[in-house]
């Protein structure tokens, strides 16, 4: 479809952007959790891919390329915020997912008030454990569970080994064992905290 | 007792790079046969594959978000902001001017590489009779050249009789002659 794009069928562009809008803004609003943010940069991802359609050498996946612009973007503006908050206030913690409430799609059954309250707490609790991990843990953890790439096109995207996207990913799903224990299993010990090299266990 | 909890350990840390793999359904056969030996025997790392599971499942429960219904004008506007793109040949009217502005290019290098030929009147003159005089007279301008080195005859000339006259003029003397 990309190869149509670059001969200049811009239908074909409309259906990329169709395809991959939902998949791109989800795993944007996952990295930064803000949902303006997020869509600011998905739209700057779509229009570097229209720029450079001329160049595009189908050398690696659409998907990896597309993804590889993405994180870059989220990794950056991550940093960018982390230094803009560290400016406003050391004092201060500011959490700018918080307050964005985006749109959830929800099933076709209506849950009960309870129920999308729960579901709420559960999605808020595995955000905010998503996003307090390292940079590059965290965006292996979403194009992994979430956008299901394989471990070569993870890797070319956070141009990392296979080996390296490995170990990342453990120590992800380690750390996110124990943040969402009450959710994973009410007999996950929590004493189990994940050793970094070179550290004792507590 | 010590070694054999110091392989035990390496054993796990070993784990690390085959587990998520192994849980996924992409590990090689090699790799999946060494993990599942290693679970049979290793109940620590046994729960931790069960936990792996469970939070997978529960990873699931994070809901998707839908994009905004103003993200395809916005990103439509972004578009056609956009620059118009233009190539070299993009700036040539037609085919036909290409090929003579490539035809005039060469043709000024092949020019340029030619060696000049003089323009000075005189020669071209000299040259234009040149061309008119027979052999004999050729000859006889080669025999008469040494007159043009006796001063006596030179000074005769009217065009020299205009150069203003210097002391210690050569008088003659000590001038060869040769015929």
């Amino acid at each position: 479809m990309m190869l149509d794009v670059k001969a200049g069928d811009d239908q074909s562009f409309e259906l990329l952007l169709r395809k991959y809008r939902s998949p791109l803004v989800n795993f944007l609003y996952r990295m930064v959790r803000d949902t303006a943010v997020a869509e600011d940069l998905a739209q700057e991802v779509f229009l570097r891919v229209y720029r450079a359609r001329q160049e595009y050498a189908p050398s690696a996946k659409f998907t990896t390329w597309m993804f590889r612009i993405a994180t870059n973007l989220a990794l950056n503006s991550v940093r960018d915020n982390r230094h803009r908050q560290m400016g406003i206030s050391m004092d201060q913690t500011v959490d700018s997912g918080e307050s964005e409430q985006p749109a959830l799609e929800v099933p076709d059954r209506a849950p009960s008030v309870e129920q999308e309250l729960v579901a709420r707490c559960r999605a808020e609790m595995i955000l905010k454990a998503i996003h307090a991990l390292p940079e590059k843990q965290r965006a292996a953890v979403l194009l992994h569970k979430y956008h299901e790439l394989d471990y070569d096109e993870i890797a070319r995207v956070l141009e990392c080994s296979e080996s390296a996207l490995k170990s990342f990913l453990f120590r992800a799903y380690e750390t996110l064992r124990v943040e969402l224990a009450p959710l994973v299993s009410p007999t996950v010990r929590v004493d189990r905290v994940p050793v970094q090299r070179g550290e004792q266990p507590s | 007792m010590f070694g054999k909890e110091k392989s035990s350990v390496k054993r796990c840390a070993a784990l690390e790079r085959k587990l998520v793999e192994y849980l996924d359904g992409h590990a090689r056969p090699a790799d999946r046969h060494a993990v599942e030996e290693h679970l049979s025997g290793c109940a620590s790392c046994r729960l931790r594959a069960e936990e792996f599971r469970a939070l997978w499942t529960a990873l699931d429960d994070l809901p998707e978000v839908s994009p905004s219904p103003a993200f395809d004008a916005m990103l439509r506007a972004r578009i056609a902001a956009e620059p118009a793109r233009r190539s070299f040949w993009d700036w040539l009217p037609s085919p036909r001017l290409a090929f003579a502005v490539t035809a005039l290019v060469v043709m000024s290098a092949w020019l340029s590489s030619v060696p000049r030929v003089t323009t000075n009147p005189t020669v071209v003159s000299q040259a234009s009779q040149a061309s008119e005089v027979s052999p004999e007279s050729d000859f006889g301008m080669i025999r008469d050249l040494p007159v043009l080195e006796n001063f006596d005859v030179v000074s005769k000339f009217d065009a020299l009789s205009e150069l203003p006259v210097t002391q210690g003029r050569p008088t003659g003397e000590g001038v060869k002659e040769s015929r």
